[in-house]
């Protein structure tokens, strides 16, 4: 019987698999899946694998309720709450399907052909991947431990003077009872932080924010599923730089003009004293219309992405995310001067339509 | 827990009292299971040994999420079949295992005894299994992906079937048999005298005559000769399908045949069972320290939710007016004319019928005929019952009516044909082109629109020639189509013409 319903429940999140995978450009492109998620999942609304049958329009039908209140006033029945009168099974729930983060990178992976990221620094920290090698007082029985369970109730029963010698009979009681436990050993993991860095100068509208948003949360989504801990830190800049939480990141705006060297002095001043190249794995993306200051800020910019920046990141992602004020120089600038680096992604964005292949960009590098 | 052989003492007890009350049941083969194996029983629709398909896995999902989040939670489930199998959530109390023994036997009475089961098959778990096998069988030979999606298209009409058909000559097809008509040759003139036939039979009656005849004649040209309910068993009938197909889709509406009941009878079989484990618990087998548990959980069974309906509740209380009732003879013609308030309410002959009403009662209504018997004005006031529509203004469902005329007549619309639109071919040869004319019965509630294509498109692709339906969309009649690449609607005229 258990394999039966395994196979059925495999096979339905097969099915849920496939969908998802053929909307991705869909919810990439919507956002819809960030108001969606929970802890470690995201619930996913599914339409499209609903058997569909005739059926009539329930906004149009009504129903027959039980309880006090005058005519008119309100009742909390939602769609698809009608009265259970009718039909005998239990099928009448709105189709929303968790998908696990970790599905959803997989998801990812298969639908943009993501390479995995071979992990450039180490630091140990703590994972648990025990053995069995010792004992405790609790466990399942088929773990106990024959031999200590014996030898605790016989040190019990010779310290409470039951034991007796002529008939040693040694019965264990639950207090006695011994098993195999797993220990945790340290283990060396990798480790990753990923730094958002955008550009909330006046240029930059609700739009160009929704898209950074709807960007860095998939690319949360790969990095989490590639990197046992992660960290996210947060920089808002206009001319000048300040680290912030997510959401004091995703929600402000500044009218300043913008000086984009002050973004990355504070993130090379950040990698210098918390993040040490040679222990994490350090992602950095940079989100602005690219309309710098003049005045040589972008050249002090170079110094800055050459002598620091740029040999201590796994990957340096650059976004230009075009405002309805237009696109800057910035992302051709970048391009001349760094032509042909390793860890230097560059990519525009003038669309929520082009949110995909910018991912794919970002992230198709296997860093 | 309890353990086995406590358990087996309680069923014992349990049936002892329920047989003393005069319920009459199959046997009971009772299976104790944890929390995973009760959700994936029922998530199979109590058959563990179904045919393979991705929704039950949805099901069990779905069920296994909602136990995790404390939203519901099994307590018991039971299959119609001779012998019954129960199975019972082996993490019940004992207090709660007793009341919920004697809630599967009433079920089991019910199952047994109310006229709408009689034509189920009581041998539903080995037809289920060979079901199962035989399916896996296709799936072996012509592969998984493509008879599952084949169930899928099944699965989707599964509603397209006729409630009725259960009686009378059962589940054998026998469609539209072209039965010879009328010789037709002469229209029959009754006998008279030659020089008086002009006055017996007159010209204009020979006329009308003829013409009644040529009507008939058309209706026999028609396929289907009348119009045909049950669109699964026509469409296994007449549809070019393979030999495999035929054999899925005959199983998917066997299997929907055999849930017909259930469905027909909610209210009456969840009402039946509360009562009696009520009966059974407060009368014989209640200790005094299970009190507060069994008041608690029985008030759970029966709490309403606010402003919905809970069947069990309904089904429970109409019993208990109907007892009442019949106990002080508060029926027939003299209690009926009776319009003195005083007097209806102490209205009492002690009559004593009341036992022996509602066991008469689950033997021969469904929820349908029994919320249209037995469904009172007084009952309605009492229970606090009202309707509920949509106000399009606010996007809120608000209290719409507490007329006793408006409540029963949603409550019964809900119940006709077991909530579902009522559709039936009408013509299997439109406009001679051998596509499939569908009609909606129209009761005031439109289909959904884009659940009645999707629909279609599976109609299409069993009967493989285009298909229509004809429904009522903003009072005009109006026509579907999807002729396999292209969804159509086209009006036909007003509603009033229909």
């Amino acid at each position: 019987m258990g394999q039966r319903i395994d196979r059925d429940l495999r096979r339905f999140r097969q099915i849920v698999r496939g969908v998802v995978k053929k909307e991705l450009r869909k919810y990439m492109k919507s956002g819809e899946l960030l108001g969606r998620r929970g802890r470690n999942v995201v619930s996913i609304p599914i339409r499209q694998i609903e058997i569909p049958t005739f059926r009539h329009e329930t906004r149009k039908m009504g129903g027959v309720g039980q309880g006090d209140g005058a005519e008119g006033q309100p009742i909390g029945v939602g769609e698809g709450n009608q009265p259970g009168v009718a039909g005998n099974a239990p099928g009448q729930h709105a189709l929303e399907v968790d998908v696990s983060f970790e599905e959803l990178a997989a998801i990812m992976a298969e639908e943009l052909e993501l390479p995995n990221i071979h992990p450039r620094a180490r630091e140990v920290i703590e994972a648990d991947a025990g053995r069995y090698s010792t004992i405790s007082n609790t466990g399942p029985e088929s773990l106990r431990h024959f031999r200590r369970t014996f030898r605790e109730a016989l040190k019990r029963q010779i310290a409470s003077g039951s034991y007796n010698y002529r008939q040693p009979v040694i019965i264990p009681i639950k207090e006695d009872r011994r098993y195999r436990a797993r220990r945790t050993i340290r283990r060396p993991e990798t480790n990753a932080v990923i730094l958002y860095i955008m550009d909330v100068s006046g240029s930059m509208g609700d739009e160009q924010k929704d898209i950074v948003r709807n960007e860095s949360f998939w690319i949360n989504t790969w990095l989490k599923s590639q990197y046992k801990g992660l960290e996210t830190r947060y920089v808002i800049h206009d001319a000048q730089a300040r680290e912030v939480d997510e959401d004091t990141f995703f929600h402000t705006r500044e009218s300043g003009g913008t000086r984009i060297s002050s973004a990355y002095q504070l993130a090379a001043k950040m990698l210098a004293e918390q993040f040490a190249p040679e222990e994490w794995n350090i992602y950095i993306f940079h989100f602005s219309d690219g309309d710098n200051w003049g005045g040589g800020d972008t050249q002090q910019c170079f110094n800055l992405m050459e002598e620091f920046l740029l040999p201590s990141v796994n990957l340096f992602c650059y976004g230009q995310v075009a405002s309805p004020y237009g696109s800057g120089a910035f992302i051709t600038d970048l391009a001349s001067h760094f032509d042909g680096h390793d860890n230097l992604v560059l990519s525009e964005i003038n669309s929520k339509d082009e949110i995909y292949d910018s991912i794919r960009a970002f992230l198709g590098k296997g860093r | 827990m309890i353990e086995t052989h406590e358990l087996s003492e309680l069923i014992h007890e349990i049936e002892g009292y329920a047989r003393g009350f005069g319920l009459d049941f199959f046997p009971v083969i009772f299976e104790m299971l944890d929390f995973e194996e009760i959700n994936m029983v029922a998530s199979y629709g109590g058959f563990p040994t179904r045919y393979p398909h991705w929704r039950f896995g949805m099901q069990y999902d779905y069920m296994g999420k909602s136990y995790g989040y404390g939203l519901h939670r099994i307590y018991e489930m039971v299959i119609n079949n001779n012998p019954c199998y129960a199975y019972l959530l082996n993490s019940n109390q004992p207090v709660d295992q007793k009341l919920v023994i004697g809630h599967v036997y009433a079920h089991c009475d019910f199952f047994k005894n109310n006229a709408y089961f009689g034509g189920t098959n009581r041998k539903m778990m080995n037809e289920m299994a060979n079901h199962g096998i035989r399916i896996q069988r296709y799936m072996d030979r012509i592969g998984r992906e493509e008879v599952e999606n084949f169930i899928d298209v099944c699965s989707s009409l599964e509603n397209l079937i006729d409630p009725t058909a259960l009686f009378g000559e059962g589940l054998g097809r026998g469609t539209a048999e072209s039965e010879d008509g009328p010789d037709g040759e002469d229209v029959p003139r009754l006998r008279s005298k030659e020089y008086m036939d002009s006055f017996i039979n007159p010209p204009a009656y020979i006329e009308r005559m003829r013409r009644a005849q040529e009507e008939e004649r058309k209706k026999q040209e028609k396929f289907p000769a009348s119009d045909v309910k049950d669109v699964l068993g026509f469409l296994i009938d007449c549809a070019p399908l393979p030999g495999w197909k035929r054999d899925v889709l005959s199983i998917i509406r066997e299997e929907a045949y055999y849930f017909v009941p259930q469905a027909q009878t909610k209210i009456m079989n969840e009402g039946w069972a509360s009562y009696w484990h009520e009966k059974i618990m407060t009368e014989k087998s209640l200790c005094p320290s299970e009190l507060i548990d069994f008041a608690d959980h029985h008030s759970g069974t029966l709490a309403v939710q606010p402003g919905q309906l809970n069947p069990y509740k309904l089904g429970y209380e109409l019993y208990h007016d109907i007892e009442r009732r019949w106990n002080s003879g508060r029926f027939g013609a003299e209690y009926d004319a009776c319009d003195n308030y005083d007097q209806r309410e102490n209205w009492d002959t002690g009559a004593g019928l009341g036992r022996e009403k509602i066991f008469q009662a689950r033997a021969v209504y469904n929820d349908m005929t029994f919320i249209d018997e037995f469904l009172t004005e007084e009952f309605c006031r009492e229970q606090k019952l009202f309707t509920y529509a949509m106000n399009d203004r606010t996007g809120n469902w608000e209290i719409d009516s507490r007329s006793f005329a408006r409540v029963k007549e949603t409550l019964l619309f809900s119940l006709t044909n077991m909530g579902q639109p009522y559709i039936s071919v009408v013509d299997a040869n439109f406009e001679n082109r051998g596509e499939l004319y569908l009609k909606h019965r129209f009761d005031g509630i439109p289909l959904r629109v884009d659940y009645a294509r999707a629909t279609m498109e599976n109609l299409h692709a069993i009967w493989s020639r285009p298909v229509h339906v004809q429904t009522v969309v903003d009072d005009a009649i109006t026509l579907y189509s999807w002729d396999g690449s292209n969804h159509r609607e086209r009006m036909l005229g007003e509603k009033s013409a229909a």
